[in-house]
């Protein structure tokens, strides 16, 4: 992506700091991960006891229980569903709404803009129980069940993630050449077009660092999720608190049902993490 | 991919920082729209799923939450709460009586989180910028390094936070194990889940969270500057360090600007962090506010106090952020001239 | 103009709050009969697993439908949730016909009304009051007022002790005074072995082991009124003297300190600790390796050595309770699911799986609840057990007590001092946090 920036050889006092730097923060950051998957291979028994390095009693045995302790396979598919939905709706919203500030003057426009990034700051806490009572208010007076459902889930996490993808989208627009979307739409495209012909495609990068960023906010929330799904949409940051139980905490399975569910965002991510860093360089930077 | 779009966000190569800046501001502000698409209200249109969303999810929840700030809400009322009594400025009143136990309590919250937040950023950009800028160059691992830099940031919270609680463990976790065993650099083990070093542990898991994405942003950053900037200043015979100082450091200022906002807001208001890693009841020393506020509403069922305490702080987050930005751009404003 | 706006604005949003606020959760007291054929059921997680309770509940359920034509949808929810949810369906008027609490949470959530009283006419529906054990009762919400629930499942403290460890260490019984506890604990304390252990970082725990501790100290937490009295000098004597058992007397590992999710009883399994007080821990044991000669269960030590009321109680009642959810759709088909989940089949056989004790008193007589290990809970319960304050804000006592205990612990994990006055400080503060 990028060659040396500099004809001379960095000095060894840099190579070497370089040296160190990077090793301190690559063992930081892997420990944990080292940890989940040494502890996961290990019986109940000896990851309750002293920790070791490398398991003794080599065991597959956790990968097989985790299905059985809870309905992993369903609570996957749950936070699945309500994250990709959640993901997917966010970004087409969040498209709309930056192409309008980025492209449009209107009135309102800088009160959208504060007010949206201002909620960004709401203490998730404060309200919590009034979304709530909102959701089965709905229920009660239109039919729409909301609170309980993936449904209900999906509108909360997409509007967390909404004001951080608008702004950074909002950015990401900006730096479009607006000639482009006005050569399409002089010949003949309507202004949606122009969007999603010119404008979308030239901004991929953009609206992945904001899809990624929408799915990792939904996949990741405790507090709503406790509150808001019952037995059957409960997502797993919540159902994996099923392995701690009233009378044992089951640490390899908790070990290695995070690893299980883990694996799959890991590598979506790992595998996106290009358009991430050129998404973020346009949007965020400016 | 990348290749084809850096061009279009780079800025017409070799454009200095500066007039970036203005131009996208001049852009911002004095579109040169067409006549004949400003018409009829698709400007609005586009904005209103966004609008009611926000509307239905954030801001009418909002105001009922300062709504219920007022009201004396505990569990009398709470199958009725419509009907609450009027608490006036009441949860207010305790909550700033700082004489008193309640406020007392909620101020020692505070300033716990802002040490926290102030420590758990700080060194998040600190570890970001460090390894961005050695990222920087092109050379053998690079690749790797970078993904592993990513996986903290691409593993779930849950997940994350509860295998750091199995390694802060007294007795059979993986830290004691290193300091105390391994390494002999204790007399004996140390409590990382209570007690004072509770605020270490959540400061480490915070930062282990969070400086993937300083590390993100940065280095997206980096790949705005101009290479020519870097070989004129090795021509002007500047070293590493030198062009470090005098190059990389000053032209992140813009995202720095932006980060550091980003991160205090989300490490203020994070809550699944402290509430995975210590439960429902923080150690003294690690109460954040969040927890704080969860253990004074929905522990003790008094959401009238709690409401009050939350919306003091978004009040607080509010003012801090004016006032960020505020200086932060008029400092901007300074440079660019 | 822009003022109008904003003006218009204000006035849609708060006629929007307005709207919703004006419809609140509860309707008419009791219930009604809209839909007779189905009811929803909460279950806690009492066994293994959630899907082991599934398994558990699910036949049961069945010969339910089978007696009523009532069809119950059942879902377990754990721990970590419940109270949450039932806060949740409290405030909203939706939630399950029937659901278990903790029997702790009895009076607070009788204070929000949300939970159908079982007055007279109520209990005789499921065969009267007389049914079932006083104390447990009595744990079922404030005094004078009617039960919020009905007992499901009880349990109480015993004294759970290593057959080998005391046989290598020289004791011949289990200790009966604390003196003699302490004595033992002392004895086998050495070489990475603890005499006791205990959950210092779990809040409930905490709160039930002072709590039967100032019952031997002549203290409640709590006067008539429901004001709290957290500072008197036998609350002060009682956690200090649970304290002390690492701060002093040293038969507590320090990392115990810390623990929040039953690694006492991994420490127990494992031969590191001698004694655990504890609830029914006998499937636990089991499950981690132990075979039922290896332990012993004893009644929790008191003063004298002999269980009793008062000073003599030695354990808290501990249980869950079933209740009926005021805004049920199906009240009497509710009632008639607390009938068939409290009859004597039901009992013995739910109470045998979950290594509990029947509440109902018919249920007892089962060999199974005379076994040694069950009959030690059971006449726990039936002599020497008091249920915990019965107040509203019981919650808020667990949570501030609870903490202050833990901060205690920490503290003599961290070898500082633990004396009279920084317990009483600490119970002062906690105190002072209860909001009146």
């Amino acid at each position: 992506m990028s060659s040396p920036r500099s004809p001379m050889a960095p000095p060894q006092s840099f190579l070497w700091t370089r040296r160190v730097v990077l090793t301190v923060l690559a063992v930081f950051a892997l420990l944990p991960v080292y940890v989940m998957v040494s502890s996961s291979l290990k019986p109940l028994q000896d990851v309750s006891g002293k920790f070791q390095w490398f398991p003794t009693n080599l065991t597959i045995r956790p990968y097989f229980d985790i299905w059985k302790t809870v309905p992993l396979a369903k609570y996957f598919l749950n936070s699945l569903i309500v994250a990709g939905s959640a993901t997917v709706l966010s970004v087409v919203i969040a498209v709309f709404a930056a192409y309008a500030v980025s492209r449009y003057k209107f009135r309102g426009k800088r009160t959208f803009t504060i007010t949206v990034l201002s909620t960004q700051m709401f203490p998730g806490i404060l309200f919590l129980l009034p979304l709530f009572l909102i959701f089965v208010n709905i229920g009660n007076s239109t039919g729409i069940e909301l609170y309980g459902s993936r449904a209900g889930l999906i509108l909360t996490y997409l509007t967390f993630s909404l004001p951080f993808s608008i702004w950074m989208l909002i950015g990401y627009f900006d730096s479009i050449p607006r000639e482009l979307d006005e050569a399409a739409m002089v010949d003949g495209c309507g202004p949606i077009r122009a969007l999603f012909q010119v404008v979308v495609p030239a901004a991929v990068p953009g609206i992945v660092a904001v899809a990624v960023y929408a799915f990792m906010t939904a996949w990741g929330e405790v507090l709503f999720a406790s509150v808001m799904t019952d037995d059957q949409t409960r997502t797993l940051a919540v159902g994996l608190q099923g392995y701690a139980t009233q009378n044992d905490v089951y640490w390899n399975q908790i070990m290695a049902a995070s690893l299980v569910v883990s694996v799959p965002v890991v590598v979506g991510f790992l595998l996106l993490q290009r358009y991430l860093v050129a998404g973020l360089t346009a949007g965020a930077v400016k | 991919m990348t290749a084809t779009v850096t061009p279009s966000s780079g800025h017409q190569a070799g454009a200095v920082e500066k007039t970036d800046n203005g131009g996208a501001r001049g852009r911002r502000f004095l579109p040169r729209i067409p006549d004949r698409i400003r018409q009829g209200g698709l400007p609005y249109l586009l904005l209103l799923p966004a609008v009611v969303l926000e509307l239905l999810i954030h801001i009418i929840p909002m105001v009922i939450g300062i709504w219920v700030s007022f009201r004396q809400l505990t569990q009398f009322f709470i199958r009725n709460w419509g009907n609450s009594p009027s608490a006036g400025f009441d949860n207010y009143k305790v909550a700033i009586d700082f004489d008193a136990p309640i406020g007392q309590a909620l101020l020692h919250s505070f300033l716990v989180t802002c040490a926290f937040t102030v420590l758990s950023v700080g060194l998040s950009w600190l570890l970001g910028v460090s390894a961005a800028i050695m990222l920087q160059e092109n050379f053998r691992g690079r690749s790797v390094l970078r993904t592993i830099f990513l996986v903290p940031y691409a593993l779930p919270v849950y997940a994350a936070v509860i295998t750091w609680a199995f390694m802060f463990q007294h007795d059979n976790g993986v830290i004691n194990h290193v300091l105390h065993d391994q390494l002999g650099l204790t007399d004996k083990p140390s409590f990382w889940l209570i007690g004072n070093n509770s605020f270490i542990a959540l400061v480490i898991v915070s930062l282990w969270k969070s400086w993937p994405f300083a590390f993100l942003m940065l280095m997206a950053a980096l790949q705005n500057i101009p290479r020519d900037l870097y070989e004129a200043a090795s021509i002007d015979g500047a070293g590493i360090w030198q062009q470090i100082r005098k190059i990389t450091l000053p032209s992140l200022r813009p995202v720095n600007q932006v980060l550091v906002l980003v991160l205090f807001l989300w490490t203020f208001n994070d809550f699944n962090t402290p509430y995975v890693l210590f439960g429902k009841s923080a150690p003294e020393a690690a109460d954040l506010i969040s927890i704080h506020i969860y253990q004074s509403s929905f522990v003790t069922w008094n959401f009238g106090s709690g409401s009050a305490m939350s919306v003091l702080l978004l009040l607080f987050l509010l003012l801090v952020t004016a006032v960020y930005l505020f200086i932060t751009s008029r400092g901007r404003k300074g440079s660019d001239v | 103009m822009r003022k109008a706006r904003a003006a218009a604005a204000v006035t849609i949003v708060s006629a929007l709050a307005a709207a919703v606020t004006g419809c609140g959760g509860g309707s008419s007291e009791g219930g009604s009969n809209e839909s007779p054929k189905t009811l929803t059921y909460w279950a806690s997680n009492q066994g293994p697993s959630i899907e082991a309770d599934k398994k558990i509940l699910t036949p049961e359920l069945a010969k339910f439908e089978k007696q009523t034509g009532i069809k119950v949808k059942l879902e377990v929810v754990p721990w970590s949730d419940l109270l949450n949810r039932i806060l949740a369906a409290t405030s909203s008027g939706k939630g399950p016909d029937v659901l278990n609490i903790g029997n702790t949470w009895s009076a607070s959530l009788q204070a929000t009304g949300a939970l159908l009283p079982w007055d007279t006419k109520n209990f005789d529906a499921i065969g009267g009051r007389d049914r079932f054990v006083d104390s447990a009762v009595a744990s079922a919400g404030a005094e004078g007022k009617d039960p919020s629930a009905v007992p499901l499942y009880s349990l109480a403290y015993a004294l759970y002790y290593n057959k080998a460890m005391f046989k290598d260490a020289g004791i011949t019984k289990p200790p009966a005074t604390w003196d003699e506890l302490v004595a033992d604990g002392k004895k086998i304390s050495k070489d990475g072995k603890w005499g006791l252990a205990t959950e210092g970082g779990n809040l409930s725990n905490n709160i039930h082991q002072v709590f039967v501790l100032g019952k031997q100290h002549g203290a409640d937490f709590f006067d008539k009124d429901g004001k709290p009295t957290f500072t008197s000098d036998g609350a002060v004597a009682a956690v200090k003297q649970y304290v002390d058992f690492m701060a002093k007397d040293k038969i507590i590992a320090p990392g115990n300190a810390e623990y929040a999710q039953n690694q006492s009883l991994q420490d127990f399994s494992k031969g590191k600790t001698a004694m655990v007080l504890w609830q029914a821990a006998a499937s636990t044991f089991a499950s981690q390796g132990m075979k039922p000669e290896d332990w012993g269960v004893a009644p929790v030590p008191v003063p004298s050595g002999v269980p009793g009321t008062g000073a003599q109680t030695n354990s808290m009642v501990a249980g869950i309770n079933i209740a009926v959810f005021n805004n049920t759709k199906n009240i009497d088909g509710a009632k008639k699911f607390v009938k068939f989940m409290t009859s004597d089949a039901e009992q013995t056989l739910l109470n045998k799986t979950y290594g509990s004790v029947p509440p109902v008193k018919a249920a007892q007589s089962d060999p199974a609840f005379n076994a040694s290990d069950v009959k030690v809970l059971k006449d726990t319960l039936a002599t020497s057990a008091a249920p915990l304050p019965q107040v509203a804000n019981e919650s808020q006592f667990e949570t501030t007590v609870g903490t202050a205990v833990k901060g205690l612990w920490a503290d003599a994990a961290a070898g500082k001092p633990v004396t009279t006055e920084s317990v009483k400080a600490a119970l002062t503060k906690a105190q002072q946090q209860m909001t009146p």
